[in-house]
């Protein structure tokens, strides 16, 4: 398990995260935060959905506790990955090393990480999460840019109304990749398909509902979500496979991995609960 | 556009002190198994509620005009049915946007 093995696993997921990351810049700099300021999140933190989400509180004028809540919220699956990854790494890693791969712990590093058949190395997981790091990085560093360059390029005249209507049509690329996650799990299992029914019910009440939509940004997120998976959750236990080493599950792994890799998105539709399940 | 500098940097470090915390405990501290059925599912649920809570209704209302955001939800919609992936979906959805915005300013 080499770190050049780790490099070429992070190379479909580096270029998967350059669009993602790229329109998580274009969108931070659209809402006017100065350019460096969605690469200095991209830099410290190697999350999706979170960066997204804390951006706009932020740009919201949200309180110090609402933010820590929703990262909270939105980030705590990594615990739990981490968790799995920290069963297969095994006990042979020094403290600073696990302290450095935790920051590289994303859906897609940890896809890829907890399938590997070979026992995990430093090298090799310093290779995988370095390489998509840089598509990450690189991806923020470039929306940011582009979406300058457009601003300086197209600003005042009749340029201003197709660089306004470009920003309006790029403010939905985060939005529709996120859809793209949700919908084809959606398709295959019932009770992801219910909760996020239910979700997108909530979260309207919350939209449309006066008082409810009078309460302090970023709320919504937290009370809709937690809520309504913790009732999914109950009725609805999901079925984890309980040997998931035979060779059937190898086949699905792999062709997850793949998913993974092409699509880079945050939020895994690959399924999670393989991943877990072989390694615990 | 509310925030002034400190608001940025104090925001950036409390994302990055919460997202680090959630991505480290584990794999720096516990070593036992997460065995309850029901906090395993609850952690493999949230993901999809809190995507479906960021993105409905406000994809509607992200772009210049409701008309707009409801033709590149619909746009995004149809090709996730389909299991296109993150890009071709993104892509859609902003061509969309572009294009009947484009149409909106010129008829």
């Amino acid at each position: 398990m080499k770190f050049t093995r780790g490099l070429k696993d992070g190379l479909p997921i580096a270029l998967g995260y350059v669009s993602v990351a790229f329109a998580y810049a274009v969108q931070a700099v659209g809402q006017g935060f100065p350019p460096w300021f969605p690469v200095l999140v991209s830099a410290t933190n190697f999350t999706g959905t979170g960066q997204f989400a804390g951006t706009n509180l932020i740009a919201a004028g949200a309180s110090i506790a609402v933010l820590i809540a929703t990262m909270l919220v939105i980030n705590i699956r990594y615990t739990l990955m981490s968790f799995a990854l920290a069963q297969k790494m095994g006990s042979g890693f020094p403290l600073w090393q696990r302290a450095i791969l935790a920051f590289g712990v994303t859906d897609e590093n940890f896809a890829v990480a907890i399938r590997q058949p070979q026992k995990l190395t430093f090298s090799y997981l310093i290779g995988l999460m370095s390489c998509s790091f840089c598509g990450w990085l690189g991806g923020t560093a470039l929306g940011a840019g582009v979406s300058e360059l457009l601003s300086a390029a197209l600003a005042g005249g009749s340029g201003q109304a197709y660089y306004d209507m470009l920003m309006s049509a790029l403010n939905i690329a985060l939005y529709a990749m996120f859809v793209a996650i949700v919908i084809p799990p959606s398709r295959d299992d019932l009770k992801i398909f219910l909760l996020v029914a239910v979700s997108v019910g909530a979260s309207c009440l919350f939209y449309f509902v006066p008082v409810l939509a009078a309460l302090p940004a970023g709320l919504d997120i937290i009370l809709c979500s937690v809520v309504c998976t913790a009732v999914i959750a109950y009725f609805f236990p999901h079925a984890e496979e309980e040997n998931t080493a035979a060779p059937p599950s190898d086949d699905n792994a792999n062709s997850d991995v793949k998913t993974a890799g092409r699509h880079g998105d945050f939020t895994t539709n690959s399924d999670p609960g393989n991943g877990k399940g072989g390694a615990l | 556009m509310i925030a002034d500098l400190t608001d940025m940097l104090t925001g950036c470090l409390i994302m990055f002190a919460v997202t680090y915390a959630t991505k480290a405990v584990t794999l720096l501290f516990i070593k036992k198994d997460i065995k309850s059925k029901y906090i395993r599912s609850f952690l493999y649920y949230l993901p999809y509620s809190v995507l479906a809570v960021m993105v409905f209704p406000t994809i509607l209302f992200c772009t210049s005009s409701i008309w707009s955001g409801l033709a590149g939800t619909a746009a995004a919609l149809l090709l996730s049915f389909f299991r296109k992936g993150l890009l071709p979906v993104s892509l859609a959805a902003i061509g969309t946007v572009f294009v009947t915005e484009l149409l909106m300013y010129f008829l």
